[in-house]
């Protein structure tokens, strides 16, 4: 059996019962109002309605507040954070193994590596000091990992189209080097196309490189998943889809599913040109 | 067709429409207290403008499940009984709370729809679902809230071709649709909704036995 959001609930504490509201569960459906009648939560049905009105109205304008309070800059700053963090972990990281493998012999590399000594027992003040900056770099890493699980649930409410396509932390890094949502939004796609490859982009300006094909949007595996001949094709495709997701993100906020799906057929129709000859 | 109770049709502006008695929402036209629903604006108008049998009698205890903003859920809310919204997007979820602020029936619930153990503890058994999620897996959605429905309650679905495939024909995206919903549901009633929505299809379903 099941319990209603009112089990266990002090009929006037609002707070909880919009607690409740909020993160309760249950496996099935029952007839609550009569629960509610029958455990004393309310006197009647009509006041059990006109306490579900109330609590539902707080908890549902609190669940909004709290998704919408996470704007965009928030965003922005979050995934700058994570990867100063994630880049210095890595740096202090090869400096723990370089000194470790000075001490117990080549034993390991990267965070993990990091990780383990942290974990282990001093034997003399060396052991003490090396493990006291593994410490500190698995405490980074870990920073890094929880600003990643923020931006994870952020990002969809901030910008969900984007986020439903690009996945949430693309959908930031993107955001966060254009600057914010709505410059994002205004950007055109051969722009976003190449959003963090400036430095390949400037070169090719100079005369001296191809023009890049793509910048921050390679980590997205429709274009690392494509074979190299077709990943320009690939990234334009997405680029694409990206902006107008952007752009509704930015200037409706509405749902479109079906963007997913206009992408994903793009894509498949790239990719099959591998199989079936070269020419579209 | 008989049209629900507190839903009847009158006239705006030349034009004979279906309305009900409650605070306008959405701009849209009234006569007296009277407020248009319009068929143009919501997939459930446009299903009881076109003469589907949708077995709503009035006063139901009724989940909507995809309310958005709250343009149709008000007019259920206004001839309805206890009205449970559902909607998974913050931005139009504004909006519904106005629309239910002078509604005492009508409680709207932040929830995830293919996620009904996220609001099983709130929502009681109904004797109607109202359906219009624009996301793919449509069929699996009233599917998981089949457990809602009373035995002899009524699954009201509108079905967004282009949320299941944008490519494909939407007759075969329909055909696929009513065969998974066959399995769970008796299918007493399907229509296009054109003109008044592109590309939609009106569901009136009854649950099987399990």
């Amino acid at each position: 059996m099941s319990n209603g959001w009112f089990a266990g609930l002090d009929p006037d504490d609002d707070a909880a019962a919009v607690e409740q509201i909020e993160a309760g569960r249950a496996d099935t459906p029952e007839d609550w109002p009569q629960q509610a009648v029958k455990a004393g939560f309310a006197d009647d049905e009509a006041a059990y309605y006109d306490r579900l009105h109330e609590v539902t109205m707080a908890a549902t304008s609190a669940a909004v507040a709290e998704q919408e309070g996470a704007d965009d800059q928030q965003l922005v700053h979050a995934v700058r954070a994570m990867a100063d963090c994630e880049r210095t972990a890595n740096e202090l990281a090869e400096r723990v193994a370089e000194w470790g493998g000075s001490r117990y012999g080549d034993s390991g590399s990267g965070v993990e590596y990091a990780r383990s000594l942290a974990d282990q027992d001093d034997e003399d003040e060396g052991d003490t000091a090396l493990r006291a900056l593994a410490e500190q770099t698995a405490g980074l890493a870990g920073e890094a990992d929880s600003l990643r699980a923020y931006i994870e649930r952020t990002a969809p409410a901030v910008a969900p189209n984007l986020s439903m396509l690009a996945g949430p932390v693309l959908a930031a890094r993107l955001i966060s080097l254009a600057g914010g949502l709505e410059a994002l939004a205004k950007k055109p796609s051969g722009t976003v196309q190449v959003l963090g490859a400036e430095d390949a982009l400037f070169a090719h300006l100079k005369g001296n490189a191809p023009s890049p094909k793509h910048g921050v949007i390679f980590t997205h595996e429709y274009v690392r998943g494509t074979r190299r001949e077709d990943r320009g094709s690939a990234a334009r495709a997405l680029a694409g889809k990206l902006s107008i997701a952007a752009r509704i993100d930015h200037y409706s906020g509405d749902r479109r599913p079906e963007l997913q799906a206009e992408l994903d057929d793009r894509i498949e129709r790239i990719q099959a040109r591998a199989e079936g000859g070269d020419d579209e | 067709m008989t049209l629900p109770t507190g839903v009847e049709r009158h006239e705006f502006g030349g034009e004979t429409s279906i309305a009900t008695q409650g605070e306008p929402v959405y701009g849209e036209r009234t006569d007296g207290d009277w407020r248009r629903w319009d068929p143009h604006r919501s997939k459930l108008g446009a299903m009881l403008e076109q003469g589907m049998e949708t077995g709503l009698e009035g006063d139901e205890t009724v989940l909507y499940l995809g309310a958005a903003a709250g343009t149709t859920v008000s007019h259920v809310a206004d001839f309805g009984g206890p009205t449970y919204a559902v909607e998974f997007a913050p931005r139009p979820v504004r909006e519904l709370l106005d629309a239910a602020e002078s509604r005492r029936n009508l409680f709207p619930l932040l929830k995830d729809a293919r996620k009904p153990e996220s609001y099983a503890h709130v929502v009681e058994p109904v004797d109607v679902v109202v359906q219009d999620v624009a996301t793919r897996g449509q069929a699996r959605v009233a599917t998981l809230n089949k457990q809602f429905l009373t035995d002899d309650g009524r699954l009201l679905a509108a079905i967004k071709a282009r949320s299941e495939d944008v490519t494909a024909d939407p007759a075969d995206v329909f055909d696929s649709v009513r065969a998974e919903l066959g399995s769970e549901y008796e299918l007493l009633e399907t229509a296009r909704l054109d003109p008044y929505h592109e590309d939609h299809l009106g569901v009136v379903a009854r649950p099987r036995e399990d």
